[in-house]
This record gives C-alpha cells, structure tokens and sequence, in this order.
C-alpha cells in the first residue's frame, strides 16, 4: 500500500443542462479511516457517490484509488479494484435468504461465475463464509430468513454486508442509517466502527451525532462543492460550514 | 447427486445451506421413469399402428429443447425476446444449404448450425442487450425479422417458397436418421443431453448469477458481476440450443422455409414457455408438450380447433398465475 | 423516379400512416395507461372490418355501414373488456400475452366459424369509386383522399379530446404517473373501460376504411399488429403526439420504400441484384429504423413519462 491517500478526488465535475451537481469536489480519504461526507438536501451527496462508484460518468476530473485512475472504470471493473458501495433506498435479493444475499457478493469477488457446471449450492466454503459475514452485523440469527422477510433495520445490515462481502477496502455507505430507530442506529454505529482500521469507509450520512462519532474526516458539501475537510472539531468550528449547513441542521 | 435438494447437514456445527429460489433439483424420481417411457414409446406406438404418433414426438422434442433454450434467457435471465425463431432458422438454413451443395453429414452439418445461430445470437445480443425493457423485446423482434426478410430474399435457396432437403442428414458408421424411430432416438439422445446441460447450467454459479441479474440487475453490477457479459453470454448459449433444434428440425420436415423465422414462430415459442412455466426447469418441456399434445387432439375433435386451444391457454392464464409448473410448486419465483 | 411517382407515394403513405394511427392511438393509451399489453388489438380491427362489410352488404350504405360496424365492435370490445380483459390488468406483462394471445386464437376461429375461411367482400362507396384530378397530369383515388381526410378528423378529434377535456386530462396524467393519476381521483374503472371502447371503436374505422383496399379476412389483424407496435415504440408508449408521429414516419417508409427502393436498386446497381435486394431492404427498412430510434432514444421519440 502507498503512502499516499487511498482514494484521491480531484476537481470532480458533473453538470445536467444547466445545473452543476457537482462543482470541481476535491477531497481524499486516507486507509483504515471513517471519512464522512456532509452536507443539506440536494447538496449533491448521492451524485457524487455515483461517481465515485462507477453508476454515472463524471463530465470533468479525476478519481485515484491507491494511486490509480479509475475515473473511467466500469462499475463492476471497480468493485475488483477495491471499492464498493452500499445504497440508500435498500436494494438486495428480496426472494432470496440473507446467506444467498450475502453468498453472491462473495461469488463476484471470488472471480467471475463462468463455473457451467458445478453446482453452486455444493461450494460449501462460500456459504460458510457468507455466514460469517451475516453474524459479523448481526444477523447471525437470521440466515435463512428471506431479505424481503426481515425488519427493516435488519435490511440496511443486509445492505452493508453485502458491500462488505465484496472484500473492497473501500466501502461507500450511502446514508445506511437512513430510516433506523435508535436502538438499530447504535448497532450500525458499532457496526462502522468496528470496520475501521480494516477497512476503509467514506460515509454519507445525515445523523449528525453518528458522523461526529464516527468519523476523523468530515468533508462538507453544499451545492456541489467541498466548502471544508478536516477532523470533526475543526468542522464543527468553522464559520462557513455553520453558516452553509450545521445552522441548516436546526430547521430539521 | 448434487442435484437433489440438499437438507440440513448432518454434523451439528455446519450451517445450513438448503436450497433456495436459485436452485432447480432435477428429481430423478420423475426423470427416470420418463426418460424410461420415452425409451419406450415407439415400440408401443409402432405395436399399436400409431407410426405417426412418432413422428409428433419428436416434433415436441425438438420444440422442448427450443422452449427450454428461450426459457434460460427469460426466464432463468429475464430476458424476454421476441425474436428466437430466428436462431431455429439460422440452425435449420445451415442444415438445409448445405446439404444441397452435397454436404449431407451431421457431423459437419449440426455444429456449424450451432457454431452459426450462436454467431447471430452474439452479433443481436451484443445490440440488443445495451436496451431494456419494452425496447429489448422490440430490437430483437426487429432483428428476427430483418434476418426472415433476408431468407425471403434468398432467391437461390428458394427464397419465399423455401427450400427442400433430399433427405435425413448421414451420420457415419452407417447409422441412419432415415426412418421415424431412428429420428426420434436421435431426438430424445439430443433433447434430454440438451436438458441435463441446462438443469447443471442454471444450478452452476453462472446460473445462480443469472437468475440474480433477473432480481436485481443494478446490485449485481454494483457487487462486481460484469452483468452484461453474462447476459450475452446466456443469449449466446440459447441462440446456439436454438440452432440445434432449428438442425433437427430441418431434418424432420425435410424442408425449411423462411415462416420458421416469423415474429409468430417467435410468439408461439413465448406462448409455450409462459403456458409451462417462465424460470421453471421444465417449463419449456412443459410448455411444448401440453401445448402441442392439445393442438394435436383438439383439431382430431373439430376444424375450429383453434378456439378451443385458446380456451384452454384462457384457461391456465387465468388459474395458474405463473403457468402450469407453478401448480405443481408454490415456491415463488 | 418522377416527382408524381414520388408525391403518389407519399400521399399513399400518408393514407396508410394515418389508418395506422388509428390502431396505435388505441394501442398506446391501453399500454401507456393501463398497462396491459393487448395482442388482441389487431382482432378488434378484424371484427370491425367484418362487422363493417356486413353491415354494408345488408344495408347498402357504407356509411350505415361503417356506423353499425363501429357500434358492434365496440360493444363487443367491451363486453369482452368486462368479462375476460378484467381480470388481466393487475397480472405481469408475460401473462397478459399469454391471454391476450389466447384470445387472438378465439377471435380468429370464431370469424371463420361465423364468416367463413374466404375473404369477405368490402367495396368502397360508389361516390367515392373514381379518381381525383389533383394536379395537371395527376390523378388520385378518391376514395384514399376520403381515408386521409377522414384519419385527420379523428387525428384532430383525438387531440382536442386529450388537450381540452377532463377525460383527456386525467387520461394524460394517465399515461404519465399512473399510481398518481389514481390517488388523484381519477375514477379508474370507468377511464379504463372508456379507453378500451375508445381504441376498439378507432380499429373498427380503420378496419372499416381500409377494408375495400386490403382484404378483409381471417388473419388480417396479425401484420397491421405488428406494425402498430413498432409505431408505439418509435412514438413513445403512452404518446398520441408521438403515435401520430411514429405511424406518419412507419407508414411513409413502409409504403413509399415498398415501390421506391427497388427502383432506387435499380438504378443504382444491375436489375439482377435489384430484385432480390430490392423488396427485402424495403420491408426490412421499417425495423431498422425502429432499432435505430430505440438505441438511441430507449423510450421512444416522445415518451409520456417524465
């Protein structure tokens, strides 16, 4: 591994006719770390994960990982590379068992499914495996559950461990405490930080006090562009940022 | 078998791994015996004067193995195309052209209609697999169809009128497709080889991928499946059964025409694998069997056969909500 | 290639075009707002032409005719909508075609149980039966000027009654956000039965019209079926703007290229070619054309959604 940031984004542009969704984002996530991203509704938070996933095509920029330009990888393509994401609204197998979920994840990592005629049932090791990542956030329980049987905050612990299972070092969680009551945010918050040092998490998030928790790198954006970066308290002083969002927050 | 449903291990500390919705276990306990009865059935049928009922058998053999291979790419793949019947006639013209340059062997003959439908399988597929939806099931319409006007055109190989083949294909050793029961043996060896690599394929981690791709498609990109390399690779493979029952097919009637391409061929395939069951292992099994088994006896009965065939598809649509295999499991699908 | 060759074919074109509109208007409302995907269209544009020819036969008048004939398609779309189609709509999209298909296979039986396998007789009015000096030197069929005029009524028709009515309102928001449309109001039910009786009155006029020129029989529905998908994919499902479109552009090339292109060929390369290449590029020109659209614009030309 270099020395250098993992991941590395540098004047990142997006436009839709007349509208910059994304305006010139630089920031850079260093390995082993919770690096969150923040900012109002309509910031552009979920554009820019897109981009940094592979989902849309940035117009302007570039996006490094471990000194590599992925900027025009395919999103599969980038998965292989090392970086994964998780969703907002929850998108798993819903007719399918939480280790089934979890299985295929791991069926991607392990190399493209190109085995015709071996029974994929009968490769016990994944399986096994996929139980292990299950019991990992928590839903050890609950293996041969179907996805679309579980509660809801069980699904966004599907969500993020089929990201996990994946194997990426570079895990884009997209809102995953998104619609979570309190007892099941602790548990993601445990779960995140458990994965730090491991792995590497940029995270989108509204819940302010799980960012602040959470992250050693908060990067804010509003309208497009990264107006701070730096650790939690530096963000939490900053005039700018109170007057663009943290005052924002109060209305919420 | 690995085939079979795998029950909880039996040591303690193993987790469970039973099947799910992306496995299909063969049951051998209804294969073998009607694998067994088919072995059987023309003896029984040439005893009993009914010579021609072996002919119909291989005709709902050859169109099993057509439905089974469109039902892997929408079923097992979601993939709904309109435009099948176009890899039969690619099979079936191959057969045809060559044996009027004089090239009768089946073993030259039959892998090049395969070598070719798959061709034309990833030549569409590569097009018409960067669309979706309603315009997928549209582009390979369109496709089927350009290649049905191309036959029509092909003055030389009989162009509308079709062409007729001077016989069976040869096959060496002295062995001949000649007469009906020769052929049908040749069908049953062919359909239910064709079966086993279909049940093995959508069983494999291909068609557990597959099958996910048709569930969501979006998280299987954003995991690190190369989703369409899989679906073309699947098109492909179907395309290619395809040209194999097209091979056959030739040989059966002794004749092929440009109507075997059709957009109605391709609907009546569809028809078939939705009547037996779409994502069923024996749904195109299924399908061309009841399908073909009611055309046969309901026009014996009446000239308006046909209403009553549609009573019946009426029938099943309305009371078996995902055709006749989903009576037989409720697993959904 | 003269310059009348070229205007006889497009207003032949035109005629064609705006019959075809007839079908895909229906066709796309249905599959735009209802969601249901009829292949029994093209069996109501059949019935209506037999009824048509029927009526015609037994009344003498082709405008009684056409009349009656619209009429009883009608009722038998909707009985047809209340007693079989009913229950197809909240099904996926592979069990309507298996249905919708299954009633294809009813309808075609029972007209040659009724008419017979032969092709009925349809002949178009006697006031109508001559040719039109329209220029100098060029003379046109009457009664295909009658079918434009009279597809361009129904055009306009159609289009005030989306554009200026609340039946039209709702059947937009329809077409564009269903689920919305419904918890809007819109009495559901009601809307789906009117646009279903709506489209099998505009195929029976098509079928009627278009009766004394192509044959009237069993099967007839098939290919005008085909071609009114493909137009309601270049248009835009959902789209009247974009059906008008799709089926002007469909008809056009279809029937223009039919003659056109092989003299094209012919000039172009030796007679030889020309007649095998010919009349295969010029059907094959139609969906080529629907593959290009879709590539690049998936949705169609005009998509009533978003």
């Amino acid at each position: 591994m270099s020395d250098g940031p993992l991941l590395e984004v540098a004047n990142l542009v997006k436009r839709y006719g007349g509208l910059t969704a994304t305006d010139h984002a630089s920031f850079a996530v260093h390995a082993g770390t919770v690096h969150a991203v923040i900012g109002p509704n309509g910031a552009g938070k979920t554009t820019l994960i897109h981009q940094l996933s592979g989902t849309i095509p940035p117009d302007e920029g570039t996006i490094r990982l471990d000194g590599h330009d992925i900027t025009r990888m395919s999103m599969h393509a980038r998965v292989h590379s090392g970086i994964a994401r998780s969703y907002q609204i929850t998108s798993i197998f819903a007719k399918l068992s939480v280790t089934d979920n979890i299985a295929l994840a791991i069926q991607a990592r392990d190399g493209v499914g190109f085995g015709f005629f071996t029974p994929a049932r009968s490769e016990r090791r994944r399986y096994d495996e996929a139980a292990a990542v299950a019991a990992r956030v928590g839903l050890g329980g609950r293996l041969l559950t179907t996805a679309a049987g579980l509660a809801h905050g069980e699904q966004r612990q599907l969500e993020v461990a089929i990201a996990l299972a994946t194997g990426a070092r570079l895990l884009l969680l997209d809102e995953p405490m998104a619609g979570l009551g309190p007892d099941e945010t602790e548990r993601m918050v445990s779960l995140i930080a458990a994965l730090k040092g491991e792995r590497t998490i940029l995270l989108v998030e509204h819940d302010m006090d799980a960012v602040f928790r959470l992250a050693e790198t908060i990067s804010v954006l509003v309208a497009g562009r990264i107006i701070a970066s730096g650790p939690p308290a530096a963000i939490r002083a900053d005039a700018q940022v109170r007057r663009a969002y943290l005052g924002d927050e109060a209305e919420h | 078998m690995d085939s079979k449903t795998t029950s909880p291990s039996a040591t303690d500390d193993a987790p469970a791994n039973p099947a799910g919705p992306l496995d299909h276990p063969l049951r051998w306990q209804v294969g073998v015996p009607l694998l067994a009865a088919l072995v059987m059935f023309p003896f029984a049928a040439n005893a009993l004067d009914g010579a021609f009922y072996v002919s119909l058998a291989s005709r709902i053999l050859i169109l099993a193995i057509a439905a089974t291979s469109l039902n892997l790419i929408l079923g097992f793949g979601g993939m709904v195309s309109f435009g099948h019947a176009a890899f039969l006639g690619v099979g079936a013209y191959t057969v045809a052209i060559l044996m009027q340059a004089g090239l009768t062997s089946a073993v030259l003959s039959f892998p090049l209609a395969v070598l070719l439908s798959a061709a034309a399988a990833a030549a569409i597929g590569a097009i018409s697999l960067r669309t979706r939806g309603v315009s997928f099931i549209m582009i390979t319409l369109a496709f089927a169809q350009m290649l049905y006007f191309l036959a029509v055109s092909l003055k030389t190989y009989g162009g509308d009128d079709g062409l007729s083949l001077a016989g069976r294909s040869t096959l060496p050793g002295g062995l001949s497709l000649a007469g009906d029961t020769p052929f049908y043996f040749a069908c049953l060896a062919v359909s239910a080889m064709v079966f086993v690599a279909v049940h093995r394929l959508v069983n494999s981690r291909f068609g557990h991928a597959l099958q996910a791709i048709r569930e969501n498609e979006t998280r299987m990109e954003a995991i690190g499946f190369p989703v369409f390399r899989l679906k073309l690779t699947a098109f492909v493979i179907a395309g290619a059964l395809a040209g194999l029952a097209g091979a056959l097919t030739a040989n059966h009637a002794s004749f092929v025409s440009p109507s075997m391409m059709q957009w109605s061929q391709s609907g009546m395939l569809m028809i078939m694998v939705i009547l037996g069951g779409v994502g069923y292992l024996w749904g195109g099994v299924v399908g061309a069997l009841v399908f073909l088994v009611l055309e046969e006896i309901l026009s014996h009965y009446t000239i308006h056969w046909q209403f009553f065939l549609g009573a019946a598809l009426l029938a099943v649509v309305l009371a078996a909500p995902n055709g006749l295999m989903s009576l037989l499991h409720r697993r959904p699908r | 290639m003269t310059p009348i060759l070229l205007l006889e074919q497009t207003l032949n074109g035109l005629q064609f075009g705006l019959m075809l509109f007839l079908l895909a208007a229906g066709l796309t409302l249905v599959f735009g707002i209802m969601d249901l995907i009829n292949l029994a269209h093209g069996s109501l544009y059949m019935i209506g032409a037999y009824l048509v020819a029927t009526a015609t036969a037994a009344s003498g008048s082709f405008l009684l005719g056409l009349a009656a004939g619209i009429a009883g398609c009608v009722l038998f779309a909707l009985a047809l909508e209340a007693t079989v189609l009913r229950r197809l709509y909240q099904r996926d999209h592979l069990s309507q075609v298996l249905g919708t298909f299954a009633i294809l296979l009813m309808c075609n039986e029972a007209v040659r149980f009724i008419w017979g396998a032969q092709p009925v007789a349809l002949s178009a009015p006697a006031s109508l039966s001559g040719p039109v000096e329209l220029m100098p030197g060029f003379s046109y069929p009457a009664y295909r000027l009658a079918i434009i005029a009279v597809g361009l009524a129904v055009a306009l028709a159609l289009f005030v009654l989306i554009a200026r009515t609340r039946l039209g309102m709702q059947l937009r928001a329809g077409a564009s956000n269903r689920d919305m449309a419904m918890m809007m109001g819109a009495d559901v039910r009601r809307m789906f039965t009117l646009l279903f009786g709506l489209g099998a009155a505009l195929c029976a006029l098509a079928g009627g019209m278009l009766g004394p020129l192509l044959a009237v029989q069993v099967g007839m529905g098939e290919s005008v079926l085909i071609l009114a998908f493909v137009v309601i994919v270049i248009g835009g499902i959902g789209s009247i703007h974009g059906a008008l479109v799709g089926a002007l552009i469909v008809g056009i090339v279809d029937t223009a290229g039919r003659t056109l292109i092989p003299i094209l060929f012919e000039q172009v390369m030796g007679a030889d070619l020309a007649s095998a290449a010919g009349p295969a590029v010029a059907s094959i020109l139609i969906y080529v054309l629907m593959a290009v659209v879709l590539f690049f614009r998936p949705r169609g030309l005009f998509p009533a959604t978003g």
